[in-house]
């Protein structure tokens, strides 16, 4: 399985989303100008500060000629995985539903927490953002509940950025594109205290099966 | 060229932590009596064809979802 990381300008974790992605397949970086994905079976929008953030997150990066691709490969009900700043791009894109406001408490976060999959079941992955809150409309987000499609959520009591109804990750509702705030990247090596973050590669990896 | 202001604003009802820490703020500096701050951002722009401008407003420098938009005529009225 070949997966391919987008690069733009300000990205910052796509070696480690590289990294993560080679423990489940192969994978390459894809500079934000292509506009050929080259073939690859599942894209990940990596995290970092697209466009230095400007007028707000992910609003210019959606206009990339990668991000053109990226929209036709998610058409085509192929895996897309948004991390953090490439969770905002995909809302921006309206390849997700919602989007990602200034942190509750105007502080960036950043440590490891406690997410809970629709199985119930518990991932330790580390969080850092300063516009995570996630918002959409009530009647979006019942809908989104019935349909499934909040694929992760924060444990309770561990909402680091007032995000509404704990959610800390939706999908679109094929299923085929996640969106998350915490970066699953940075959980694949019991080095550095948990592995759990390859759940969520293997997730889409299944989903191109 | 026609000169425009643009002020996008949190649309009402979403929480505005911004504008909240600034009005926290108030009290301490002797400003009683201020309420409702909310802050938003403002984009100047010269257009040559403003009738596209809203058009631009709701693909890029607001969020629909999110924030609400003016339009302001900067030369004219």
């Amino acid at each position: 399985m070949l997966w391919g990381v987008i690069q733009f300008p300000g990205s910052c974790d796509e070696r480690d989303a590289l990294h993560a992605c080679s423990l489940v397949g192969e994978a390459r970086l894809i500079w934000h100008e292509e506009n050929d994905l080259g073939g690859v079976d599942a894209v990940v929008v990596p995290g970092g500060f697209s466009y230095g953030d400007y007028l707000r997150a992910g609003a210019i990066a959606r206009f990339s000629p990668a991000m053109e691709a990226v929209a036709e490969h998610a058409a085509a009900g192929r895996p897309v995985l948004g991390i953090c700043n490439g969770f905002q791009v995909l809302c921006e894109a309206n390849l997700l539903p919602g989007a990602l406001l200034r942190n509750e408490n105007l502080r960036f976060v950043c440590r490891q927490l406690d997410l809970l999959d629709a199985a119930g079941e518990t991932l330790s992955i580390p969080a850092k953002h300063g516009e995570g809150r996630y918002y959409a409309p009530q009647a979006t987000l019942d809908e989104l509940e019935a349909n499934g499609q909040v694929a992760y959520r924060y444990a309770p009591g561990q909402n680091p950025n007032g995000s509404l109804r704990d959610v800390a990750g939706v999908t679109n509702a094929a299923g085929n594109v996640l969106g998350l705030m915490p970066h699953p990247e940075h959980a694949v090596d019991s080095m550095t205290g948990s592995t759990d973050g390859l759940r969520v590669f293997e997730r889409m990896a299944a989903v191109a099966a | 060229m026609a000169r425009a202001r643009v002020l996008i604003r949190p649309k009402e009802g979403i929480l505005d932590p911004q504008g909240k820490a600034v009005e926290r703020a108030l009290p301490a500096l002797g400003f009683e009596g201020i309420e409702h701050v909310h802050v938003g951002r403002m984009v100047e722009l010269e257009a040559e064809d403003p009738e596209r401008l809203p058009e631009l407003c709701e693909k890029l420098l607001a969020n629909p979802l999110i924030e609400d938009y003016e339009i302001e005529s900067i030369d004219g009225a």
